[in-house]
């Protein structure tokens, strides 16, 4: 298996009890779970408080599944940025002998890769992704730009790791905005402060930092300090398990790069700008699970009063 | 190449053809800054890996940041440090 990320002990001693109390269910790939009944109450639940918290804001909702039009996805750079975190979707598309040797070849665990072509579709990266070019379709933004609910989608990143806060796919819990560069820079800072609160009040000890994306290689460790500098990403980091804290949710502020990327404009004909936040719903869940224990059902009635009102 | 300003020059030729900017780069000051005239960070991390192929180095990871690759007079300030020749 290609550069499987080790655990800590306390990291795997904490999948060993999640998977022991039924909260995650073994698949035998490391990062890809089930979800117990548990395990989804909370998540769920999570992800409504979001809404609720939303509700003001009036964004529009989007729903997207986890595939992307390859398109667009060529065209966002993410191969530039992040190739080691892409996943392509292959298929077949051969004869009937070709489909023969494929099942023999794959019957017996071996390399099939060559009677496979790649679709025209990706895994999605990102919840948001889908939105720009959905967004940009319709032509410029109305005055003030708009609020996007991309809703709680799965998400993929090929990163397999023992540590149960690392998974492959898991749910994103996306906002956007669109508008002026600066309404998108007062909506991502007003959005940070209200993410840390509503991880307060579930007694998730919650701080921000200035953050970077995992970009790839010697050009992505500049892209990153780039990115450090004009302080473009803030997370959101509370103790899971292991020496580090761990980064639930995330605020990036895209300035033109998608806007221009997708031909997304002002009324005007001005470039938009564009900024998204993600709510990393299955570390959240792990995290009020590790603070206030497995069973949810036993947690301190403060928490589950804003979790299930 | 005149050894005197030869590593300006050739460093300015290079940001012209890798740092994409709007603006004419020989109208630009030694000191001004690159990305307020428009490099874009993906242009920037372009215009690193063509000063390394240019020079034949590589720049340390403390180097690779924004600030050292801000402006011409910082560009070969940090290429001095690494002890490129200019000739």
């Amino acid at each position: 298996m290609a550069g499987l990320l080790a655990a800590t002990p306390d990291q795997a001693e904490f999948l060993v009890e999640l998977l022991d109390h039924g909260l995650l269910i073994e698949t035998g790939e490391p990062g890809v779970y089930g979800r117990g009944g548990g395990f989804e109450r909370i998540r769920e639940a999570f992800d409504r408080l979001v809404s609720r918290v939303a509700e003001p804001d009036g964004a529009e909702a989007m729903r997207f599944p986890p595939v992307l039009p390859r398109r667009h996805f060529e065209a966002s750079g993410y191969l530039k940025s992040f190739p080691h975190l892409a996943g392509t979707i292959f298929s077949f598309e051969g004869t009937e002998q070709e489909a023969i040797e494929q099942e023999d070849v794959a019957h017996r665990h071996g390399d099939w890769s060559g009677y496979q072509r790649m679709t025209d579709l990706v895994l999605v990266p990102a919840a948001c992704y889908p939105v720009y070019p959905a967004i940009a379709r319709r032509g410029p933004l109305p005055p003030g730009g708009l609020a996007i609910d991309a809703g709680g989608a799965y998400v993929f990143r090929h990163e397999p790791s023992a540590d149960p806060a690392r998974l492959q796919m898991f749910h994103q819990r996306e906002m956007v905005r669109l508008g002026e560069p600066e309404t998108v820079a007062l909506w991502r800072n007003s959005w940070r402060d209200r993410a840390e609160e509503v991880l307060t009040r579930v007694g998730l000890d919650a701080h921000p930092e200035v953050a970077a994306d995992p970009f790839f290689g010697r050009a992505g460790r500049m892209l990153a300090a780039n990115q450090r500098a004009q302080e473009l990403k803030f997370e959101l980091l509370i103790p899971i398990a292991g020496p580090e804290p761990t980064a639930v949710a995330s605020f990036n502020y895209h300035q033109d790069h998608f806007a221009g990327t997708y031909g997304i404009t002002m009324a005007d004909g001005s470039p938009a700008h564009t900024a998204c936040l993600g709510f990393g719903l299955e570390r959240i869940t792990l995290g009020l699970l590790r603070s206030h224990g497995l069973d949810h059902t036993r947690w301190p009635a403060a928490v589950t009063r804003q979790l299930w009102p | 190449m005149d050894p005197e300003s030869g590593m300006g020059e050739r460093v300015r030729h290079i940001i012209l053809q890798h740092g994409r900017l709007p603006t004419d780069i020989q109208a630009l000051e030694d000191h001004a800054d690159l990305y307020q005239a428009g490099m874009t960070s993906h242009a920037s991390v372009n215009l690193m890996l063509a000063l390394e192929a240019e020079f034949d180095i590589e720049f340390p990871d403390a180097m690779l940041k924004r600030s050292v690759f801000q402006s011409v007079a910082s560009i070969t300030d940090a290429l001095e440090r690494l002890q490129v020749s200019a000739a």
